[in-house]
């Protein structure tokens, strides 16, 4: 009998939700009370930071492309962590002639973004500047939506590209489009053949859950910066579990 | 924190979906299942409104004959031409299908031929661009893994192919080592958010 059918699946996966919770809760509390920690340095982000500014000063745009992962399935996740990057960028953006534009390969995707895009502006108080075709479907199958956000690219003047959220290898179609372009590009994803394709051909590749570190590195707030700090935390704890149970293994305890 | 109706209504649909996953309550698992229904067909009718959203934003672009408006032009016929044949002869039709199989499927084909030649461009620009001990053992491994997947010219070599080869000695042990400790990273980072949503701290819903 494993650990897993002691304790029951269903029992053990909640429990590991709720202490995900609680120690997320805890440093929230003390984000929030104390200036935390230094996060570690990324140079994707720093890099993005500064071509924000540079992108507003030029009055050239921003383009966000979220993938083409629904909201009902495991790759939801990226997609979220795209429209986190989406409010950052527009928020900072919000004085630019050009708000950013964003493409999507997901129906539900097209209208968060563009629901996104009128939260930022009617907080900004510029909701007259709000363009609902600024957030757009490009395609529904992995190289429509590539080969429907390859003009948005390469006609509208954009300054950098973000790609974030779930893609396969047609991901590089879009980081080839933006890198002829001359734009930055700032990819990750949560597939892996996507991260190794991103890996080769944007400039600024995300790799494993750098794409989630995301809100943290764009001060998105208390809890992304508590969110990854749990994440070590329960990561350690996970790499000892495992290393711990390869051990007892080994020595047939288990 | 200033919490609204739409917040609460998600906190609190997202906290029975997440709890009608892990405990077993015949009320809880239906009502899991009736949420995860409406969020399918709400999922169905954002597709309709992205498909109008598609058309509009290339409508505009002819209209205002921007950059590129032939291109939107012809989204804009195929579009018309697809949607009608569909809605009269049904989607399993052979007018249909044939669309489907000698125009989309074809055209996807070529891009996706195209992915070869970008990443051949790609890994020599990686090269110029950022030349480091992680760039040489990504390539050098990506040629290695391409070698090893078909006989040379007919010829097997022992040391490269075959279940006891070098290929597969690579995607055996460190291919599926670093891909597990990948997928750890974006398991982990997918819960984060998951649960930043349930506690109401990231709103994609313009709450």
């Amino acid at each position: 009998m494993n650990f897993s059918d002691l304790l029951g699946a269903g029992i053990l996966g909640l429990v590991f939700v709720l202490v995900f919770l609680a120690l997320m809760v805890l440093f929230i509390v003390y984000e929030r009370s104390h200036q935390g920690r230094p996060l570690r340095p990324i140079p994707a982000f720093e890099r993005f930071k500064r071509e924000i500014g540079l992108a507003v000063e030029a009055g050239k745009r921003l383009h966000i492309t979220l993938g083409r992962g629904g909201l009902t399935g495991q790759e939801a996740g990226s997609a979220l962590i795209g429209l986190q990057v989406l409010e950052r960028v527009s928020r900072t953006a919000s004085i630019s002639d050009k708000p950013p534009v964003t493409t999507s390969g997901d129906g539900s995707l097209a209208i968060l973004s563009q629901d996104t895009s009128r939260a930022v502006a009617r907080s900004m108080g510029v909701e007259s500047q709000y363009d609902p075709s600024a957030g757009r479907l490009s395609g529904l199958t992995p190289f429509a939506y590539a080969a429907g956000t390859i003009p948005v690219i390469l006609d509208e003047q954009v300054a950098a590209t973000i790609v974030a959220g779930h893609f396969g290898s047609e991901v590089a179609l879009i980081t080839d489009a933006a890198e002829r372009n001359g734009s930055l590009t700032l990819a990750g994803s949560d597939n892996l053949s996507a991260q190794a394709v991103i890996y080769a051909t944007a400039e600024e590749p995300l790799i494993g859950e750098e794409l989630y570190a995301a809100g943290a590195y764009l001060n998105a707030g208390p809890a992304h910066q508590a969110s990854l700090r749990a994440q070590d935390i329960i990561r350690w704890v996970l790499i000892i579990i495992i290393l711990a149970g390869a051990a007892l293994k080994l020595i047939g305890m288990l | 924190m200033k919490i609204s109706i739409s917040v609460a209504i998600a906190i609190a649909f997202g906290g029975i979906v997440l709890l009608g996953y892990f405990i077993d309550a015949p009320l809880l698992r239906t009502m899991t299942d009736v949420f995860l229904q409406y969020a399918a067909i709400l999922a169905a009718v954002a597709l309709i409104i992205g498909l109008v959203n598609l058309f509009t934003v290339h409508w505009r672009k002819v209209a205002r004959g921007e950059k590129g408006n032939l291109y939107s032009v012809i989204v804009l016929i195929s579009f018309g031409i697809t949607t009608l044949v569909v809605a009269f002869f049904g989607p399993t039709a052979d007018w249909s299908m044939w669309i489907f199989n000698y125009i989309q499927i074809p055209i996807e084909t070529s891009l996706m031929a195209l992915l070869v030649v970008i990443l051949i461009f790609a890994s020599i620009r990686l090269v110029r661009r950022r030349m480091s001990w992680f760039t040489l053992l990504f390539i050098g491994t990506a040629v290695l893994m391409l070698l090893g997947s078909a006989p040379l010219f007919g010829v097997e070599l022992p040391l490269l192919h075959g279940p006891n080869g070098l290929r597969a000695l690579i995607s055996q042990i460190p291919v599926t080592a670093g891909a597990r400790g990948l997928l750890f990273g974006v398991a982990l980072g997918t819960i984060a958010t998951g649960l930043r949503i349930l506690i109401g701290s990231d709103r994609p819903y313009g709450g």
